[in-house]
């Protein structure tokens, strides 16, 4: 690890920002397909080595950037994600290319908004500064903005807009919520950049002013909460995800929900602080039980593949922020480990779904059928993807959702029956539908499936491994943040 | 800081609001991106006489942006671009203008008590700024949802932009690089509608959102 550490010649924080914009520049400007692919995922991994080097070695923190023991976890999980992403786009896209539903015009373009989100993305976790912070999640939601409306159809256009419109909005309420918590810090702490560094500004929480607090709460609960797409801010959710490609899709539903929801667990650490300002959790519970129950019951109906599963984010989403809304050690514990599950499992279930669409030419479910017996690699891969999503045991989303559940029946059990009620209801919807696509009379095109598995069963592994046995130093080091949390 | 600079800067600020009403009862084009180019107009005024009242000439970055980027180049843009896209006709709305004008009292009235009374502890330029900048972007909402045309939706969303400006340059000594990089966001949210409009308009042979709606994925 250490040898790691010094063969860098830049500081492992510095890396995690300056390889993806150094990526996406060069991206921009390398014409050839293949180059490209490998360049992208090259980059990523570098990225993922520089962010694993901070768990070893944390630098001090500065007025822009800081790392501590909350948003590292965030950093590794969304580099890694990033890093296996970008080793299934290379096949994903290069089929795209082949059937002429994108140019290498657009490829170019593709990779370098890839690197660009990563970046935005990774600055957006690491700044200390809630300006710095809001322009990254900005910078962040125009990248994906353009990669959703890439393939130029009438249904990405569509999709593509109504992403750009409610984003936007949102992010113009979190910047006001910002603006107001600045000027809540701003007679404490003194005019100027100290009066955003969010280090500076827990410190000092329990004296601002807590009528101006709760404000800004609502401001970036309904900002920041759009864009984790709690209901009844989702609109744009299901549009992006399926129309945008395969891999942006993955990373939308893996990761930036999650950069999102972190800027959101910032500001409840803060008013959580301040004895007089209003409890978070309560608002977030409320939104989170919503966003389950609703995207539970909108899984029934769904026709495109993509699109229930990106439902099924909402749902998910919707309990982590429940689950954080909770507060306390074991329910934010949970929480954390349901957002890590999730990040895999729905990645690698948009990985198996990317493959799929592609063999049979289409995202509708209806047209999809048997395909454990025609692509047993791909058909037991999402099997086992939904299954783990759905939240079956022995996988890892079982367990973290047990402990959602055990704890709120611990403290609040009327909380309870609701949340388990839209548990079922979701699992139901999911164990339907996954028996039409995997299992039955085969349907659709048979053609061979071109697909790279190692993301797939990276991810499947993973999720299976922390089903049954969690390291210790994980475990402790999950405790630690969930302490932090409050 | 004397009683005369606290009312100009309300007048500023309050104009804003004005402005942003008349954006609303707009029912053509060229008078929604006149009214627009007049909103950012007073925007910058509004942001140089903070910079003088606080004493803080960076703030003049701000305030010229706004004058050359929202106050010029993107009406004239969007001028030229309503002219090639053929859509300078009336804008629909989904409601009509009464009632939407209603609404928008409502809202104003609202975000006044909401931010009066929160911000109670904080300087009175600062806090009355903050409460006209929030009816700012509630109008901005309100124009968002009420049209249904695209040019009038980014006009909405401009305007949104420029009430969160307005708030920053109250919220005093806010770090410079806020300011700047709404209005850098601005501006490249600006070419992402461009490029859009061009190619939903070659997609749908309009740019009335309805048409956008029928094309919903589940539909297909």
């Amino acid at each position: 690890m250490n040898g790691i550490i010094a063969a860098f010649p830049i500081a492992p924080l510095t890396a995690v920002l300056v390889i993806p914009a150094l990526a996406a520049a060069l991206l921009a400007l390398l014409p050839g397909y293949w180059m490209a692919a490998r360049l992208n995922v090259l980059a990523a991994f570098a990225t993922l080595i520089a962010a694993v080097s901070l768990l070893a070695e944390r630098p001090v923190a500065g007025g822009y950037l800081f790392v501590d023991d909350l948003n590292i976890v965030f950093i590794v999980l969304s580099t890694f994600v990033g890093f296996t992403t970008s080793a299934f786009s290379a096949s994903y896209i290069g089929h795209e290319l082949e059937i002429g539903r994108l140019t290498p015009r657009h490829l170019r373009f593709y990779h370098a908004m890839y690197q660009t989100l990563m970046f935005a993305m990774n600055l957006g976790l690491t700044s200390n500064n809630i300006g710095l912070m809001w322009v990254a999640i900005e910078l962040a939601t125009l990248t994906t903005v353009l990669m959703v409306g890439i393939y130029r159809t009438h249904e990405a256009l569509e999709a593509a807009w109504k992403y750009f419109i409610l984003g936007s909005v949102g992010i113009a309420l979190a910047l006001f919520g910002t603006i107001l918590v600045y000027m809540a810090a701003r007679p404490v702490i003194g005019e100027g950049n100290d009066a955003m560094v969010w280090t500076a500004l827990i410190e000092k929480a329990s004296e601002f002013s807590p009528e101006l607090l709760n404000v800004a709460f609502v401001f970036l609960m309904l900002g920041y909460g759009t864009k984790v797409g709690l209901a009844p801010l989702h609109a744009w959710l299901p549009d992006a995800h399926a129309e945008g490609p395969t891999p942006i899709s993955a990373v939308l539903s893996g990761l930036l929900l999650n950069v999102a929801l972190y800027a959101l667990l910032r500001f409840k650490m803060l008013l959580a602080a301040n004895p007089a300002a209003l409890a978070p959790g309560p608002l977030m519970v409320t939104m989170g039980l919503l966003s389950l129950i609703f995207a539970a019951f909108m899984l029934y109906r769904r026709r495109d593949i993509k699109r229930m599963f990106a439902y099924s984010s909402i749902e998910h989403m919707g309990i982590i922020t429940f689950a954080f809304g909770m507060g306390g050690p074991l329910a934010n514990f949970a929480g954390l480990l349901h957002m890590t599950m999730h990040s895999l499992t729905k990645s690698a279930i948009f990985f198996a779904v990317g493959h799929i669409a592609q063999v049979k030419g289409t995202q509708k479910i209806a047209d999809m059928g048997g395909l454990t017996e025609t692509h047993p690699v791909l058909g037991w891969g999402l099997v086992l993807g939904v299954v783990a999503i759905a939240g079956m045991p022995p996988l890892g989303i079982f367990m973290s959702e047990f402990l959602v559940v055990s704890s709120t029946f611990a403290r609040e059990p009327l909380l309870a029956i609701p949340l388990v009620f839209g548990l079922l209801v979701g699992f139901g919807a999911l164990m339907l539908r996954l028996n039409s696509i995997a299992f039955g009379e085969p349907r659709g095109s048979l053609a061979p499936a071109q697909a790279s598995y190692v993301p797939l069963y990276t991810h499947l592994a993973l999720v299976f491994v922390a089903g049954i046995y969690l390291p210790p130093p994980l475990v402790a080091w999950f405790q630690n943040v969930a302490k932090l949390l409050g | 800081m004397d009683s005369h600079s606290l009312d100009v800067a309300h007048m500023l600020a309050g104009g804003m609001v004005l402005v942003s009403f008349m954006l609303l009862y707009q029912d053509r084009m060229f008078g929604l991106l006149n009214a627009f180019a007049l909103h950012a107009i007073v925007l910058s005024a509004s942001v140089a006489w903070q910079a003088y009242i606080q004493n803080a000439p960076h703030l003049y970055v701000p305030a010229a942006i706004a004058l050359v980027l929202k106050g010029t180049i993107i009406p004239v843009a969007l001028h030229r671009v309503v002219i090639r896209l053929g859509i300078h006709r009336s804008i629909e709305t989904v409601v009509g203008i009464g009632p939407t004008m209603l609404l928008g009292m409502g809202l104003v009235a609202l975000s006044m008590v909401v931010m009066l009374k929160a911000a109670a502890a904080a300087d009175p330029l600062a806090r009355e700024d903050l409460a006209f900048a929030l009816s700012v972007l509630l109008l901005g909402l309100l124009m968002m949802v009420t049209r249904r045309n695209a040019v009038s939706q980014i006009v909405g969303f401009m305007s949104i932009e420029n009430g969160l400006i307005l708030a920053a340059t109250a919220a005093r000594g806010m770090p410079l690089v806020v300011e700047i990089s709404v209005a850098f966001s601005v501006l490249v949210a600006f070419i992402v509608i461009g490029v859009f409009l061009f190619r939903i308009r070659e997609r749908f042979d309009t740019v009335d959102l309805q048409a956008l709606d029928e094309f919903r994925g589940e539909r297909r």
